[in-house]
């Protein structure tokens, strides 16, 4: 067996991280140009040269001990998990900033390598760094990389490798100020005394300094020793009434102070920040406009919800006649039958109804992967925090809204970037209101039936209504959660970047795979139930013995009378076997609660299955109207069936009805307990149905 | 506020004008892990700090310093002291 090395990939939120990690490893972590988009740790492991590396992405982090909620995970793993080798990145464009954690990282005495990312960036713009002079002070390799265009990996992995195999070497001390450094040397010897042999003395410093700087987690591993605590009370507040402030911020003040001198040295040549950041300003001007920033955003989503139906719709076409073809040719081919019914009325309606939405579903996956990746989703947080927080919510809830239109899953574990614990459980529960992609087809086929040349408007509505129903839900919540408290807007903005191409194909292809598994799996299976559910029993006990009457009727002298007589009573046999199905009884039992909204047990059913995915909505009505859609296809049966107010109500409750499956388990797990998911469920039920009933109230007061 | 400072800076960084260039002097906060967020940031005493603009609704605000733009609500702006350096 061989062991691995256990090498944690250490940075800021935003260094680049999670792009080193998947240019060291192939792996194809999600990334986007905004803080924190990498919440939990990733790992994968590696052999190069023989040696095993198991390399671990870890969320950012901008201090080791800020002991804020959203860093913990990254912080908990340096202090527990102890890695053989930190790889620290760094963006090369923000040392100032970013090698503060350096300073940190150089303390706990791990084997470091500096990696310097995004070096194009400064490169381009004329900065010289001297990389052995950055070495030599950081005591560590420094390596330059650009993660994204794969730079400098094999040069990192060898050193990587040749850091393994060295030998310890001694840490480099960062020096204080004298009060500070003998309080620190204080603190050092009162804990190589509790604990003799067991620390060595670059780590009974780093303890101490931790102790010192205030780390609760540190200090609760000591309470059994009180005179120690006493001791870093009486340095405290020494400290603090000789200096005016309080140790933490001395010591910040040292580190920078560090950083800035080394700074001063190892840049040879500086580029003018200015210079670098006129684009990102020019475009700022632009977005963050006082006047028109924020009916920009509003085009802006407007722009990308109209292009997703429109656009999508050539596509679409394509699909659409391929599987007409398909199912042409497999209806004249087959025998008549029960199998020949399954696979034309069920199968081929249910898959066939539903892949045809993959192109839409695309496009907004592009549109996505543009906005987070240029780093406008920063800006739309920053333009909306003022409105958000007149409602109880925090600019930055609007980043794991907007991934909930991709899918609720990633956008209930993206409220992880929320630290106050309150207001990210608010932020879990108002999810599921966001609409994912798999109801974007529900709202494509009904927006297109029935607004025809609105439907793109009609789509945008739809999102724009599922945004203001989780911001009023945020405010519901705020009332019925006991506890306040809001966190600060703290946000770093980041400079405006093109998102590689091959992200954003990537991005497109990951959705495009898993709507087609989705379609080939739950869909699939969906359909043949829902088929059988509707087809069975086979014998129905009639009401009336329709077979005795249309013989009767067939009887009698031709004329119109006989033909309209004639169709009308095998229309009701037909519908009164729908009904008599298991589908049928089933959905006629709750069809009572949705009565009031208008839906005949046609919506019933769908609202029922899409319980398991939303996508089965769409497929549902596929199955159900697969045999009297005849020539003119299903949409113009939809639209028969019912009136447009109910076609609205529709729409919005399926926006708005319980989270499916998945989203209700992953609700469970990241809010910790399965009373919430439960709370959630019920909530967006009673929510969905009182909205619907206000729109079709309305709607019918109109039309 | 019950503590004397050697100086009274009643400036703070909300107050800061576009074009202004401020130095920032003390974050007035009893809340530790905002302190030290801040100070994690680049906000600390000594280092130079000027406003980059407003949200179109006057909130938050967006300050530039250590040559990065940081996104700040005036109400925690309000707790970071500054002086104006000419």
């Amino acid at each position: 067996m061989t062991s691995s090395v256990t090498v944690a990939l250490v940075g800021n939120p935003n260094a680049g991280v999670t792009s080193l990690f998947n240019a060291l490893t192939g792996a194809n972590n999600p990334v986007a140009n905004y803080p924190r988009v990498t919440t939990s740790s990733a790992t994968r492991e590696i052999t190069h040269k023989g040696v095993v590396l198991r390399f671990v992405d870890v969320p950012g982090i901008y201090s080791v001990n800020s002991q804020a909620d959203d860093e913990k995970v990254g912080q908990d793993f340096l202090l527990d998990q102890s890695p053989d080798v930190i790889v620290n990145v760094v963006d090369a464009g923000h040392l100032d900033r970013h090698l503060f954690l350096t300073t940190q990282l150089i303390e706990t005495g791990i084997k470091r390598i500096t990696v310097l990312n995004m070096i194009d960036e400064v490169r381009r713009h004329g900065t010289v760094l001297d990389t052995e002079m950055l070495a030599s002070a950081l005591g560590a390799p420094v390596v330059e990389t650009c993660a994204l265009k794969g730079e400098g990996v094999d040069v990192l992995l060898d050193t990587i490798v040749a850091q393994v195999a060295a030998p310890a070497a001694d840490a480099i001390r960062l020096h204080y100020d004298t009060h500070l450094e003998a309080a620190i040397v204080r603190i050092q010897d009162h804990l190589a005394n509790l604990h003799p042999q067991e620390l060595t003395p670059a780590r009974s410093r780093w303890l101490a300094i931790k102790i010192l700087e205030g780390d609760d987690t540190i200090i609760n591993r000591e309470s059994d020793h009180p005179e120690l605590i006493a001791l870093v009370t009486k340095e405290r507040d020494h400290l603090a009434h000789e200096h005016d402030e309080d140790a933490a911020t001395m010591l910040a003040t040292s580190r920078f102070a560090f950083v800035n001198g080394l700074l001063r040295e190892a840049r040879q040549q500086h580029d003018d920040p200015d210079q670098r950041f006129k684009l990102t300003r020019i475009l700022d001007n632009f977005f963050l406009n006082r006047a028109f920033g924020l009916p920009l955003l509003l085009l802006i989503m407007w722009v990308m919800f109209e292009t997703t139906f429109s656009l999508g719709a050539v596509p679409t076409e394509w699909i659409k006649s391929g599987v007409d073809a398909l199912t042409k040719f497999v209806d004249d081919t087959l025998p008549a039958g029960m199998f020949h019914d399954l696979v034309v009325n069920g199968v081929l309606a249910g898959v066939g109804g539903t892949i045809v939405f993959l192109p839409n579903i695309v496009i907004l996956f592009f549109f996505m992967a543009i906005l987070s990746g240029t780093g406008y989703l920063a800006r739309a947080s920053f333009l909306m925090d003022r409105v958000m927080h007149k409602f109880g919510l925090h600019g930055t809830t609007l980043i794991p809204m907007v991934a909930g239109f991709g899918c609720n899953v990633p956008a209930v574990m993206a409220s992880r970037i929320i630290t106050n614990k309150r207001s990210r459980l608010i932020a879990i529960l108002i999810s599921p209101f966001m609409s994912c992609s798999a109801r974007l087809p529900t709202f494509i086929l009904f927006a297109g039936a029935f607004f025809a040349d609105l439907a793109g408007t009609v789509v945008f509505a739809i999102y724009m209504l599922s945004i203001a129903s989780a911001i009023l839900s945020a405010v519901v919540l705020n009332r019925l959660i006991p506890g306040s408290g809001s966190d600060a807007f703290v946000m770093d903005l980041p400079p405006y970047r093109l998102p590689t191409l091959h992200s954003v194909l990537h991005h497109m292809w990951d959705s495009a795979q898993g709507f087609v598994a989705k379609v080939t799996g739950v869909i699939l299976v969906g359909s043949i139930i829902i088929w059988f559910l509707q087809e069975f029993p086979k014998d129905v006990a009639y009401s009336q013995d329709y077979d005795a009457g249309i013989v009767q009727l067939e009887g009698q002298p031709d004329g119109a009378d006989k033909d309209e007589a004639l169709r009308s009573l095998k229309a009701a046999q037909a519908q009164e076997k729908l009904e008599k199905s298991y589908m049928g009884r089933v959905s006629i039992a709750v069809t009572p609660v949705f009565k009031p909204l208008g839906f005949s047990w046609h919506e019933s059913s769908a609202i029922m299955t899409g319980f398991v995915a939303k996508e089965v909505v769409v497929a549902t009505y596929a199955v159900i109207y697969a045999q009297d859609k005849g020539s003119t296809g299903w949409t113009d049966a939809i639209k028969a069936a019912m009136p447009t107010a109910t076609a609205v109500a529709f729409m919005i409750f399926t926006l708005l009805y319980a989270p499916c499956l998945s989203t209700i388990a992953i609700i469970a797990k990241e809010s910790g307990s399965w009373k919430w998911a439960a709370f959630s469920v019920a909530y967006s039920l009673s929510f969905a149905w009182l909205l619907a009933l206000a729109a079709v109230t309305i709607g019918r007061l109109l039309v | 506020m019950g503590t004397v400072h050697q100086i009274t800076p009643d400036l703070t960084l909300a107050d800061l004008r576009p074009g202004q260039q401020g130095e920032i002097v003390k974050i007035d906060s009893e809340d530790k892990t905002f302190k030290r967020r801040m100070s994690s940031l680049g906000v600390i005493p000594g280092g130079p700090v000027a406003l980059d603009r407003s949200a179109p609704l006057g909130d938050p605000r967006i300050y530039n310093l250590m040559g990065y733009n940081l996104g700040l609500r005036n109400a925690e702006a309000q707790m970071i002291h500054v002086r104006l350096k000419s």
